[in-house]
């Protein structure tokens, strides 16, 4: 019992991760110790660098990471939180610059409704004409940045049309910093909060369980539960594009002020790993995210400091998504046998 | 059974097993060359696994194979197909977005080369007496050129024993008559065909040597001329008695519960399951349905629990109805879930607002100490129960919340008869309390036991029958009157 115990497997997690980064500078030829160094300072440092850089960076993947982590329970393979999110970005900049009186509310709305409109896409392909999700999801990403890159060379592009990106978001539609020299804004709280409706909902209410049930096993959902499958899934999906939607929202809002073509760095593609890594729970996706924002903040960090390159903590990314998943199947192997 | 030639094939003392349950134990066939061979027998007999071994599919774990005289090691149906044999299964293994002549040349080494391809297609088709479209695109196709598609591969592919599953099931009879006039024609030309069926007349008419096996032995092997429908019958179900319904409490039907009218089902294929049906189900008695694979049964139950909706026709259902799936694994059961969320799986698709977990995790736990669920508690995951610990669960999920109406298929599939009788004695336990209860088993012994009345489905029509073993048999493979 003990060792199923999600804090047991968090520190296995954590130690392996720290021991795969050791082989790896030890093999790659690099001092281990200023190494390491350079990336607690990076990560952790300081209190302005732990809000500033990590949690700054964690909050767009708690977002995107829910978003994949909710999909995927419901057994919807959107892997689009990418397009989604530039989408939302896209729209938030959108109607912050047409209409900055709306404010922070009417903005944020605005990031929702763009990766919940990029969604329906994907949803009435695979309703319709049964296009598996994973496909258009994927390809619609590529898509995304391309309007992204139309956007900000066209109808979005800053007044003096020299570069290829938006006007700058006036103050009232800025997300507000939570500490004062600090760059934590407001959108972390927001992605905590979200965080917490989402656990209470998968938890606690009959939809949410009717969610995990068409996951884990949609013909026993449509038998034994007369679940709507193709609804529940659907609906999921929606929710799926919403939160990454409000991801991109945030980002353009909180810290970019505006939009441009490399607004993300992959924050869509890893929130799966995000999501992967919290085994699609939403308190454990929030933890996940923080390290995965820690890991590329300190990355940054070695790199500069000690000249260790920042991919290094790609592949420690890497061994802790298959360490986590074989875990898991191991786990489910011995439940079984019991 | 010609002496002197050797048999097209011949399948010797076969045993296979697969986990604990026996699936064949010292099965034979012989298939004498130019002749089409039925094998028949009840749902679970054994003979699709035994083909299958024929097939390369399975490995027999003792006994022989020989083809042509020769015996012969089939790791794979590769091996097979160069033996000269050729399968076709109820599921056609057909690359649907492919031409018919793409799908005839897949399997083969080498190049491909178009008008070759072609060549052969249509020289196939022309000697098998088919017409086909060699450029027509499979999913373009119905389900019966399909079928003619698969023969011509298998042909095509050098095959000289055809073996083919059920193949009537899924045609119209005019559509079945063709076809096994072309397969006679095919064995009188020097192939030889074995056809899997339920369906005596079928076997009567259009083989010239029928094997019949029993709970996986061959208890019958002998040509068709000599056979009667009757003599078929006995050797399919036995002549074993029925097991006294040892059952205290006779049915004091009440109230009708459970009521269809004139209703019409298809398959995804489009393929009539049930047609124009109408059955009324009362409180207070057990209805057990008989009928074989693909007979519409497994339509007309899930149409009972209200788990299908009908295309056509009115049904009448009570709000809940507990129901209990043959195939729990895939229906029933969220395996690497817990008990407790099992049990809340159960309707949940009306749920609303909060989940009371406190409440379903009591409730699990009573449902575990009253059906018996050995080694379990509500946070035990499904996966970890044995397949009776499993199948007591779940009936006792659709039985606690005593519900007006109960339908279950296969109550005592895969347990030993104790938890068989625990069951049988919770359904009776029901039928007491006045529900409508709805039984299905393959085991029709098991259903005489139960069941007050009996209704046979046979192509999608219902027929009601006396308690009478060996009519329901006949009715089932469609040879009453």
């Amino acid at each position: 019992m003990r060792w199923r115990s999600p804090w047991v497997t968090a520190g296995l997690v954590l130690v392996g991760a720290g021991l795969v980064l050791l082989v790896v500078l030890v093999v790659t030829g690099h001092a281990p110790v200023p190494a390491l160094a350079a990336l607690g300072r990076g990560a952790v440092g300081s209190w302005y660098t732990f809000t500033s850089t990590t949690l700054v960076r964690a909050t767009p993947l708690i977002l995107s990471g829910l978003a994949v982590a909710i999909a995927f329970r419901a057994g919807v393979l959107n892997i689009g939180a990418e397009g989604q999110l530039l989408m939302g970005a896209a729209a938030a900049t959108a109607v912050a610059l047409t209409v900055p009186s709306g404010g922070v509310v009417l903005a944020l709305f605005a990031g929702l409704v763009g990766g919940l409109l990029w969604t329906i896409i994907p949803v009435v392909l695979t309703q319709r004409f049964g296009v598996l999700e994973v496909i258009s999801t994927l390809l619609m990403n590529a898509v995304a940045l391309y309007v992204v890159g139309w956007l900000v060379r066209g109808p979005l592009q800053e007044p003096t049309g020299i570069y290829p990106q938006s006007g700058v978001l006036s103050e009232a539609t800025r997300l507000p910093l939570l500490w004062n020299g600090t760059r934590l804004h407001a959108g972390f709280l927001l992605a905590l909060v979200c965080a917490g409706a989402l656990w209470w909902f998968g938890a606690r209410t009959a939809a949410g369980f009717r969610l995990r049930a068409v996951g884990l096993n949609a013909h026993a959902a449509a038998s034994a539960g007369r679940i709507d499958v193709a609804r529940t899934s659907q609906r999921a999906f929606l929710v799926s594009g919403v939160l990454a939607g409000l991801a991109g929202a945030v980002e353009v809002q909180g810290v970019t002020y505006g939009l441009y073509e490399n607004l993300s760095p992959g924050y869509g593609y890893t929130a799966i790993a995000v999501a992967l890594l919290g085994r699609l729970d939403a308190r454990a996706v929030v933890a996940a995210a923080i390290l995965f924002a820690a890991l590329q903040a300190g990355g940054s960090a070695m790199q500069r400091d000690a000249g260790v390159p920042a991919v290094t903590v790609k592949v420690v990314e890497a061994v802790l998504i298959l360490g986590v998943i074989s875990a898991t199947a191991w786990q489910r192997r011995q439940e079984s046998r019991a | 059974m010609t002496t002197g030639v050797a048999p097209a094939l011949a399948l010797g003392a076969i045993d296979k097993r697969f986990g604990a349950t026996v699936a064949l134990t010292n099965a034979s066939l012989v298939v004498a060359p130019g002749t089409v061979h039925a094998v028949l027998g009840e749902n679970g007999a054994g003979k699709t696994t035994l083909l299958r071994i024929a097939f390369g599919l399975l490995s027999p774990d003792a006994g022989a194979v020989h083809v042509a005289g020769a015996r012969v090691t089939l790791r794979s149906p590769h091996d097979a197909i160069g033996a000269g044999i050729g399968m076709v299964q109820q599921h056609y293994s057909l690359v649907p977005a492919m031409t018919v002549a793409e799908n005839v040349a897949l399997g083969r080494r080498g190049g491909v080369d178009r008008t070759a391809m072609h060549a052969q297609v249509m020289a196939t088709a022309a000697a098998l007496g088919f017409v086909v479209e060699p450029d027509a695109r499979v999913e373009s196709l119905s389900v019966s050129a399909q079928q003619r598609v698969e023969i011509i591969k298998a042909v095509a592919h050098g095959a000289r024993l055809l073996i083919l599953d059920e193949p009537t099931a899924v045609l119209a009879p005019s559509e079945a008559d063709a076809l096994l006039e072309r397969l006679r024609a095919f064995a009188a030309r020097g192939g030889a065909v074995v056809l899997i069926t339920h369906h005596l007349r079928e076997a009567l008419r259009s083989a010239d040597d029928v094997t019949v096996l029993r709970r996986g032995h061959t208890v019958l092997a002998a040509p068709a001329a000599t056979l009667t429908e009757d003599a078929l019958v006995a050797a399919m179900i036995g002549d074993r008695l029925p097991r006294t319904a040892a059952d205290p409490t006779p049915a004091a039907p009440g109230a009708p519960v459970l009521r269809v009218q004139q209703v019409t089902v298809h398959d995804a294929r489009g393929v009539p399951r049930l047609r124009d049906v109408s059955l009324t189900v009362h409180a207070g008695e057990i209805v057990g349905i008989a009928g074989v694979e693909g007979s519409g049964t497994r339509e007309l139950v899930r149409v009972l629990a209200g788990r299908v909706a009908p295309e056509a026709g009115t049904v009448t259902l009570p709000a809940a109805v507990g129901f209990v799936p043959e195939d729990r694994h895939r229906d029933a059961l969220m395996l690497t879930a817990s008990l407790a969320e099992n049990f809340a799986l159960a309707e949940s698709g009306a749920a609303r607002g909060a989940m009371p977990w406190r409440t379903m995790t009591a409730t699990t736990a009573t449902l575990i100490e009253r059906f018996d669920v050995r080694g379990a508690t509500p946070s035990t995951p499904a996966a970890a129960l044995s397949g009776g610990n499993q199948q007591k669960f779940v009936v006792g999920r659709a039985v606690v919340t005593a519900p007006d109406a109960l339908v279950v298929e296969s109550p005592s599939r895969g347990l030993d008869v104790r938890a068989t009788q625990d069951i049988h004695a919770t359904l009776r336990t029901r039928r007491a309390a006045g529900a409508a209860v709805v039984v299905t088993s393959p085991d029709l012994d098991e259903l005489l036991a139960l069941a007050d009345r009996i209704i046979v489905c046979y192509e999608g029509t219902l027929r009601e029958v006396a308690r009478d073993l060996a009519l329901i048999g006949r009715t089932m493979v469609g040879a009453h009157d």
